[in-house]
């Protein structure tokens, strides 16, 4: 990671994505991707609040990056953390309201969140601006991917039908099950069986992806 | 007095079963799914989070009260809450080393993990969206702690014992865990009509 100039920012903006995507791969901040997964909507707003924070948190440290003291250097990563965290916060409040009634204690603790630190020490801090955002940007994308997901299957199922975003408002899409929808699937229980499944399936999916290329080059 | 105290009974109650951070609210599931793996690293980091838990709520609180309330500036509680946890378990750790190196050396550790679990943060937060006054916070923060510990036992005790269960490949380890606390937390929706608040 210390040869960024010659660094392409497209693999860089992948790597959050797929290579060390926050949930699936590394499993970190999860509290979110179960506490407001149980909407396409609010998943994908939290999704979206998280990659703010990320990328400006990453700006932010990486212009700062030759004037802060290595010693005091955490409490003031949190500082800058918190600070964008609370412009979030408030942002969301002011302008999607109904969202931030439900998701509200979760955007105040993406602060808490083991990734954006991470990013913030392991890369902001001790590269350009450039390549910082585009970090910033593909852990952010890569986190609302798995929000995405997870939210998606979890409403496909749990409520047998799919809204998605448009604007400020929802607007229904399909119908997917009729009768009875896996009730469970939206409840808190049901963020955890969906998150477990979706976890291994990704282990499967990989697994059978690593299996072929072995025996590819034999 | 005495509906003062079932008051608090019921916060305690409420806040450890009904609404367990790790079952019902989703929080500090980093930590949880980090530390379940073995019995003995499970109590300590329920004792360790208990105690900072409980002093960590009633700082927070004196200072929204005292403090950010009479100046107005109440949306400025992320930064300060933040602030003084750091700042709390940056000082249990220096007094814990001079004072007791045999406890320092048993849960110095987890004192470090404390101040990136998301609970520890929640419980002010809620102490001050709720109102609560500053024995109620206490008691909400002793609630929280006693039910963060009771997850991570019960989910130790689960995880010692799949260590030797034949699991699917794709399900082998964080998956299990997932699908594990969803059961648990199915059979914790059990308490959710134990007291009416």
């Amino acid at each position: 990671m210390s040869s960024t100039s010659s660094t392409n920012l497209k693999d860089l903006i992948l790597n959050g994505i797929v290579k060390e995507n926050t949930i699936f791969k590394l499993a970190l901040s999860l509290c979110p991707s179960i506490a407001v997964t149980n909407s396409l909507k609010n998943g994908i707003y939290m999704g979206i609040a998280v990659l703010f924070v990320q990328v400006m948190v990453n700006l932010t440290i990486s212009l700062m990056r030759n004037i802060i003291h290595p010693k005091v250097r955490l409490p003031i990563f949190m500082l800058v953390i918190s600070g964008w965290v609370t412009v979030t916060q408030l942002m969301m409040a002011a302008f999607v309201p109904d969202v931030y009634a439900k998701v509200g204690l979760y955007i105040a603790l993406i602060v808490a969140f083991a990734s954006i630190l991470a990013r913030a020490e392991m890369f902001a801090s001790k590269n350009s601006i450039i390549p910082s955002m585009a970090d910033g940007l593909g852990m952010g994308i890569g986190f609302l991917f798995a929000l995405t997901t997870i939210s998606f299957f979890r409403e496909l199922v749990g409520k047998g039908s799919l809204t998605v975003p448009t604007g400020l408002s929802t607007q229904h899409v399909f119908t997917f099950i009729n009768t009875k929808p896996l009730l469970i699937m939206i409840l808190p229980a049901g963020g955890f069986l969906a998150v477990g499944i979706l976890m291994a399936l990704f282990n499967w999916i990989n697994a059978r992806y690593a299996a072929k290329s072995a025996h590819a080059s034999h | 007095m005495n509906s003062e105290f079932t008051k608090l009974l019921e916060i305690i109650i409420s806040a450890s079963l009904i609404n367990n951070f790790v079952f019902t609210r989703f929080l500090g599931l980093c930590i949880f799914f980090g530390v379940s793996k073995k019995m003995e690293t499970a109590v300590g980091m329920s004792i360790t989070f208990t105690a900072v838990m409980m002093v960590s709520a009633a700082l927070s609180w004196v200072v929204f009260t005292q403090i950010l309330v009479p100046l107005d500036i109440t949306f400025l509680e992320i930064i300060v809450f933040i602030g003084i946890i750091a700042g709390l378990v940056q000082v249990s750790d220096t007094i814990m080393r001079k004072v007791s190196p045999g406890l320092y050396y048993k849960l110095g550790i987890y004192l470090a993990l404390i101040s990136t679990n998301c609970i520890i943060l929640a419980v002010p937060l809620i102490n001050a969206g709720e109102k609560y006054s500053f024995i109620q916070s206490l008691a909400f923060g002793l609630g929280s702690g006693l039910g963060f510990g009771l997850a991570l036992v019960i989910m130790a005790s689960i995880r010692e014992k799949l260590e030797l269960a034949d699991v699917p490949a794709p399900f082998k380890g964080l998956p299990m865990a997932f699908v594990i606390t969803g059961l648990i937390a199915l059979a914790f929706t059990g308490f959710s009509g134990l007291i009416t608040l």
